[in-house]
Order: C-alpha cells, then structure tokens, then sequence
C-alpha cells in the first residue's frame, strides 16, 4: 500500500485511486483508536493552521472538520459568509487570499457554487479541502460513509447499496456513487422520476422508482434527506405522498425478510423520507457515521498536511 | 549494500537473558509493572522477554502496543508520510512503573515522542527505558537507557537492522548494514 495521497488537495472522490481511499481508511481507523483514548488528542498537525470557509450554512459537517482539526492539535479559524465581507461584495478569490495573508496552511471550504473548490485550488498556495461544492461532490461525507460500512463489512466488494431519496439536488449521492463504485460495490438509486438525473445511469448505477423492489435488492440503504427548502419547486405532491411512496419504515423492512443496514447523512427529517422505528433500530448505523466523521476528516486532513510546504 | 552479523541468535539470547535478570533484580515481583513496545519491532522484544521473565518468576507482565507515529517531530520533515501502526494499551498506567522496549537506540527522538504519547494514557509512577541496542555518539536529545543489551559504535550512514524470526526472518539476527 502506498503511504502518500496521489493529490495535493481532497476536491472529489472522482479524483481519488481505490489505493488513495483505501490508505484513507487505515489511517482513520488508527485516528479511531485515539478517538478512544482518555485524552483524544494528538500533536501532528501543530504547526499548521486551517480556516474553515463556509458560504453556505452547515452545523454538523463543520463542526465534525473542526473537532477533526483540534483533535490533531491544528490552529483553527473559522469564517462563515452570513457575516462577512462576502455581504459587501468581495469575490471568492479576494476574500481567501485576504485569509490566506494571515498565514494560513489548509482551507476547508463549502460554497453554492459547483466547482468552486477547483477554482479555488489553481488560485492558491494553500492545500483545499472540498466541504460540499454546491450540487457537485462532497467528498468526506461519502468516505464516512464507505468507512462505516467497511468498518462493518470489512469489504464493499459485491455489496448492493441503494441511495434512496433527492438524487438530483444531492452532492452526497453523487460523491457516494464514485465512492462505492471504486470500493467494488454496485450502486442503485431509488427515488420519484423528477429527482432522479435524466442521465445518471450513464455513471453505471441502476435505477429503480420503487421503494419496495430496491430495498428487496439492496444489503444497504442510504436514505437521503428531502430538502425541504426546495420543495416548493414542487418536484412531488406532498411530504405526505412521498413518505407513502417511498418513506422507510418498519413495516416495509419486516415483509423483506432479511436484514439491511440503514444509513442517513442527516439532518432526519423523521416520518417523511425515514420513520423512527427505522431510524432508531439496531440496523441503523446513523450514529457511527457522525462518529466516524471525525475520524475520517482527520484522516484526510493528516495525509493532506503532509503535503504542506512551509 | 555490505552488512556485518553483529549478533547471531545465541548471543542474542544470552543477551536477552540477562535483561531479564536486570528487570528481575529492580522489579522483584513486577506487582505494579508493565511493559510495553514501541511500534515496528520493540514489539516482539517486549514479548520475548515477557516469556522469560514469566519462565524466571512465574509472573505475567501486563503487555502493550504503543505507535509513535503521530507524536513524531519530523512529520512533514520527511518526504512521505509515515504508515501508522497499532496502538494497544489496555490497561490504565496510572501509578504504574512502566517499561518502555525498543529494538535500537539512536538519536533518542521516538523516545521523546513515546514519552508524549504515554502522557496522553494517564500518569505512570515511573518510566524506564530498555533498548537492545545502543548506537553511542548519535544522541540528538538529552535521553538515557536504563537498560541496554549491547552498545556499538556506528557512523550515520550506517544502519542496524534487528531480524526476529517472529517477523518471517529465517533466524533471529542483528547486523550492521553500510549504505554507500
């Protein structure tokens, strides 16, 4: 196995080697075995600073990248666009070389706009660590999530996963679906015909619009959250028809007979796109994956530091 | 690449033999003592002398893993970042005597680091340091042995290599490797 990333910043899973994410999980599970620790902290990253740029709201994601950072005894700042000179109309590039002047390493970095990380990363010195591209990739969520069903399967090679919910708005599915392709497990998505991308099994994926049949399928289901926000495009009827249509709930997982993982990046919207019942059982790993997050990011940002030139 | 068998597998084990004998004089019962090595090879040294001294006294040392890799002061120092091993301590060294065990002694800077990473598992009562070997005039930090199997002189471009049959050698072997 190699010991170095074959890239100098973490933009999309589509960049990365089997090897890259396979090097990426060894060494988050040894971050694991610190995580567990008395004291949950380590020194590698002491001489390097790390601002976490957000321009569009994120509570769990950052807060995992921040922990990750302190963990490894990294100098954090944080900078989100809701108070700040963005508002005055800086441009992107303005207002991270201003951060960048203070001497800072790595940028951690979410923005609306698809690609804004690549732009981004052939401006600056800094290494760059894509936290969500607007609809494009959000690359750590997807590793996260690889890495709890490794932790639990030990292999992906010939697992069925099926992602379940808002493909088409959803920078999770598509990183997932590059993530498990490359880790040898074959991918459907499951959701209603207006949010699912007209060309996506181009990508190799199935494609179902059947709750019932996918779930007979699949050994893993990833239930993505409806985004509220954007149901006023009115993409289905109601919450109502669509937790009827394709909700995850006990009593569909019952008449399966056998068991399946359940997994949800989150936030839950509980009884729409999954029911408590689901949500809460043995066979959901939601809370691993939050727990692994942290693990995951240092991983990532340890193997990225390295590459860091003073 | 020219290599010179310093220690072949009876003097190694004469070598180790005493060790135990030296623990044995300052631990009595090892009633409050534990043993752990340090990641790649410190790790079987440590066992092998955790047999010996089970044999000598009848007593079975708590044993654990320790990896440096993250407290090291060289990252990003280096060209590629160093692959982790695992760390395994399961137990509390909280007012405990604590053995450190490395293959060779060198520049004193994985000590340093081993020191750091222990803090973080609790406050031992004591810590000593055993090494196989020493390579003398090397020290790059003010670090001392507390027990030392055998003790040669080398110039930097020289390397020793400790081979124990547990990793896969054909028999144990300790030699110096001259890098041109």
């Amino acid at each position: 196995m190699s010991d170095s990333l074959s890239v100098n910043h973490l933009l999309g899973i589509k960049d990365l080697s089997k090897q890259d994410i396979d090097l990426i999980f060894t060494t988050a599970d040894n971050f694991k075995d610190v995580l567990n620790r008395p004291i949950k902290k380590v020194p590698s990253l002491r001489d390097i600073t790390i601002a976490n740029v957000f321009f569009e709201n994120s509570t769990r994601t950052r807060l995992s990248f921040e922990l990750a950072e302190k963990r490894l005894s990294a100098d954090v700042v944080n900078f989100s666009a809701g108070s700040s000179s963005v508002k005055k109309g800086e441009t992107l590039l303005d207002t991270v070389n201003n951060i960048l002047a203070m001497k800072v390493d790595m940028v951690v970095m979410r923005h609306a706009s698809v690609g804004a990380p690549h732009f981004l990363c052939r401006h600056i010195k800094a290494n760059v660590v894509n936290a969500g591209d607007g609809t494009h990739e959000h690359p750590t969520q997807a590793l996260l999530d690889t890495f709890s069903l490794y932790r639990k399967f030990g292999s992906l090679e010939g697992k069925k996963v099926v992602i379940v919910g808002d493909i088409l708005h959803s920078r999770v599915a598509l990183s997932n679906v590059f993530a498990l392709q490359k880790l040898g497990a074959e991918v459907m998505v499951c959701g209603p015909s207006t949010l699912i991308p007209k060309h996506i099994h181009e990508l190799g994926v199935k494609v179902s619009h059947n709750i019932d049949q996918a779930l007979a399928w699949c050994d893993v289901a990833n239930i993505l959250r409806i985004q509220l926000e954007r149901q006023k495009m009115s993409y289905f009827p109601s919450l109502r028809e669509y937790a009827m249509f394709f909700g995850v709930n006990k009593e569909r997982l019952d008449r399966l007979n056998k068991e399946i993982t359940i997994m949800h990046p989150g936030p839950i919207n509980r009884g729409v796109e999954i029911n408590s019942d689901v949500a809460d059982s043995e066979h959901s790993i939601i809370l691993e994956q939050v727990e692994n997050g942290v693990a995951v990011r240092m991983a990532v940002l340890y193997l990225l530091a390295s590459k860091v030139k003073h | 690449m020219q290599e010179k068998l310093l220690f072949n597998s009876t003097r190694l084990k004469w070598t180790l033999k005493r060790l135990c004998l030296e623990l044995v004089e300052n631990h009595g019962d090892f009633e409050d003592t534990l043993m752990i090595g340090l990641q790649p090879r410190g790790i079987y040294l440590a066992e092998r002398l955790k047999q010996l001294i089970k044999q000598e006294r009848s007593v079975d040392i708590p044993l654990g893993k320790l990896d440096i890799t993250f407290y090291r002061d060289d990252f990003r120092r280096r060209e590629k970042p160093l692959a982790a091993s695992t760390t395994d301590i399961p137990f509390l060294i909280e007012k405990k005597r604590v053995i450190l065990v490395d293959d060779v002694f060198y520049t004193g800077r994985s000590v340093r680091s081993a020191l750091d990473a222990l803090g973080d598992f609790g406050r031992a009562e004591q810590i000593e340091f055993l090494a196989l070997i020493e390579r003398k005039y090397s020290r790059e930090l003010p670090i001392a042995l507390d027990y030392v199997g055998v003790q040669v002189n080398t110039v930097d471009h020289q390397k020793v290599n400790v081979r124990f049959k547990e990793q896969g050698h054909p028999e144990d072997q300790i030699v110096i490797i001259q890098n041109e």
